[in-house]
């Protein structure tokens, strides 16, 4: 790990307006907002799998569009190589789009259906002038070997791929501009099981043969867990614990963290519980509860909790997590020890 | 566990074939499909899009329509499903037999507050009187762990969030204390700490009102946690069944290994997934012999000309490979 992070990201704030109701003007109230993003901080450092993992409405995906610039932030900054992604210009804007490219979730979606693969590939490598115009079919030939897609794939459109298909040519297109960091949003969960598997072993090896960054959102903790060197939890628009893959896993530092692993199905049929691993449901992002977001569902919860947030703090060497019980998941010393 | 079978319990599935005319041909949806869930069991049906779950389940419940076209026995407390009356089955199917669907969202009627489409199940299928049916209502909201009931009640789908309008949906079909519940995809639309708060709900219900369950899913890791049985699907076919147990501990067919192996887990961080190659078939166009030999590293030339039957392998365990020593035999993947 490099010490200079390739991505920093400030107490970023992120708010979505919702219509100023007439009910509301006439009380005098202030105009709701969702908060999506709240003061949320980390590093992203150069070669490594940064994973986010949330509920739907955590505010993951808007992080994401916060991070390639498809959306500015309201507050805080997102730091490329040191400079403030916000005052790019013109070029050098460009220029940072090439670096830092997203691949999106719906490969239906997101791939013009009036295109050829051929066509999408060339608008990707023409507009940033990757290569000179005699050169480009055979580096589109290229692009479809490293995603390993049939070469007579070029002159198709989306519509004749299957999913999993679809979301190679995603891949390509992003891998077309030679970025530095790939965004992947929930990039393979419209996709069956085994199709997954596939995608993911081609995110492995590309980010082993290209030095790719890789900042990988998704739901699904066992995929992030999988793929991730480091993993960043977020709830209700904040990252309620960020570490290493193998310590927030082995051992989560957060309530919800613990949760959430709980929560998730595991492929063993001989251990199983019928305990509910949160009670509750997620509260609306239009009136996040002045405490710490998981308050309401936290089987932990204490009164400090309702009315002081609690901000993240180190707990371990790149570890932290944002609960008052500090000691929440850890190792008693000798345990620790011995591991 | 088949105590059921032949004693008029339980649900007896024998040779279900549903077949869809398209344009670009006969679809083989679900092929000659055996399925017995003894009463207070709860059967996992798992497969890829497009293998077949859903559409046996539907089939099951008599909910194919034109171009749909269903054969075989669906054998009910000793009646037949599918060569039923239409308005038997109407009969039958909302309290004996009830189901739930993936999306609630567009299972429940946008335009009805979920209070009268609790009732109307009651009105189709009991004799309560208006009162009646509003305790057994607000009864239901209580069992399935929706808060406020009394309020709920009143309110619209659209008011309520995934996981409650699920659990409004679980509590419509429970209305007439079903003895048979089909739930296709019950938990896919939810996050997973609202799926796991419905899966140990069915489960609790189940427990409660010795029902047995049907669960439709793609996701290998709700079977683990909640099944007893287990089918899996591939391509219209069950290709494996046995107790779950059993089955995540050897699978015996190359698609159940490939499955099993495609779901990341812990302690291999950053390894390569074993995944299945390719695609699976179209249903109109599936591959001679077994459909699953272009996927399959263990497949040999019979497996492209002839297709492999499913086989009983001692109690409860089927499997339709010509390969299964071979495939049990191989390094476990788990």
């Amino acid at each position: 790990m490099s010490a200079v992070p390739i991505i920093s990201v400030d107490g970023v704030s992120k708010q979505f307006g919702v219509s100023y109701s007439l009910m509301r003007r006439l009380a005098g109230e202030p105009p709701l907002a969702v908060h999506a993003l709240n003061n949320v901080s980390f590093e992203v450092h150069r070669g490594e799998t940064l994973g986010i993992v949330g509920e739907s409405g955590c505010g993951k995906s808007t992080l994401a569009r916060c991070l390639v610039r498809l959306l500015d932030p309201d507050g805080g900054a997102i730091r490329f190589e040191g400079r403030d992604i916000s005052t790019l210009r013109s070029a050098e804007r460009r220029a940072f789009n090439k670096r830092v490219q997203m691949i999106f979730q719906d490969p239906y979606g997101s791939l013009n259906p009036r295109m050829t693969v051929s066509q999408v590939l060339n608008e990707a490598l023409s507009v940033h002038r990757m290569r000179p115009k005699r050169d480009i079919p055979a580096r589109i030939i290229e692009l479809l070997d490293l995603v390993r897609l049939p070469h007579d794939a070029a002159s198709r459109h989306p519509h004749e791929f299957s999913g999993g298909q679809r979301q190679r040519i995603g891949i390509a297109r992003a891998l077309a501009v030679e970025p530095d960091v790939i965004v992947a949003d929930e990039l393979v969960s419209a996709l069956d099981v085994s199709v997954q598997a596939q995608v993911i072993n081609l995110l492995l090896r590309l980010q082993e043969e290209l030095h790719l960054t890789l900042i990988f959102v998704a739901h699904d903790l066992r995929l992030v867990r999988h793929i991730s060197h480091r993993v960043a939890v977020m709830y209700l628009g904040q990252i309620m614990e960020i570490g290493p893959s193998e310590g927030v896993f082995a051992s989560p530092r957060h309530p919800y963290s613990k949760a959430l692993l709980d929560a998730a199905p595991e492929l063993d049929p001989t251990h199983r519980s019928r305990v509910v691993a949160a009670r509750g449901e997620l509260p609306s992002p239009l009136n996040v509860p002045p405490g710490c977001p998981f308050a309401s569902r936290c089987p932990h919860v204490f009164d400090r909790c309702r009315v002081e947030r609690p901000a993240l703090t180190k707990r371990a060497p790149a570890h932290s997590a944002a609960c008052h019980l500090v000691d929440f998941g850890a190792m008693p010393s000798a345990l620790a020890d011995a591991v | 566990m088949s105590a059921g079978i032949g004693t008029g319990l339980g649900l007896t599935v024998r040779g279900l074939t549903t077949l869809f005319d398209t344009p670009r041909g006969m679809a083989l949806a679900v092929a000659d499909v055996d399925l017995d869930v003894g009463p207070g069991e709860m059967v996992g049906l798992v497969g890829e899009s497009g293998s077949g779950k859903s559409v046996t389940l539907r089939s099951i419940m008599g909910l194919i329509q034109t171009p749909g076209h269903v054969t075989g026995k669906v054998e009910w407390g000793g009646r037949d499903l599918v060569a039923m009356p239409a308005e038997e089955l109407r009969r039958i199917r909302g309290s004996e037999i009830a189901m739930i669907f993936q999306e609630p969202m567009t299972a429940l009627n946008p335009v009805l507050p979920v209070g009268l489409q609790l009732e109307e199940n009651l009105v189709a299928h009991t004799r309560l009187n208006a009162r009646e049916r509003r305790a057994r209502a607000l009864e239901l909201m209580n069992i399935v762990g929706i808060p406020a009931a009394e309020r709920r009640l009143n309110e619209y789908p659209h008011q309520f969030s995934g996981g409650m309008r699920q659990r409004a949906m679980i509590a419509i079909a429970l209305a007439c204390s079903p003895k048979l519940l089909l739930a296709d995809e019950p938990t896919t639309a939810l996050d997973v700490t609202i799926q796991d708060q419905i899966l140990k709900l069915l489960l609790d219900l189940r427990d409660r009102l010795a029902m047995s369950v049907v669960l439709v899913t793609h996701d290998l890791g709700v079977i683990a946690g909640t099944c007893d049985r287990m089918a899996v699907m591939y391509a219209g076919r069950i290709v494996e069944m046995g107790t779950v147990i059993d089955v995540f501990r050897q699978p015996r067919h190359p698609y159940t290994r490939g499955l099993l192996g495609s779901v990341p887990r812990a302690g291999a961080v950053r390894t390569m997934l074993s995944s299945i190659e390719g695609t699976p078939p179209g249903l109109t166009d599936l591959p001679a012999g077994c459909a699953f030999h272009p996927r399959c590293s263990f497949a040999t030339d019979i497996c492209r000309q002839e297709r492999p039957p499913l086989q009983s392998l001692g109690a409860d365990r089927k499997v339709a490979c010509f390969h299964h020593d071979r495939v049990a035999a191989a390094e476990a993947i788990l």
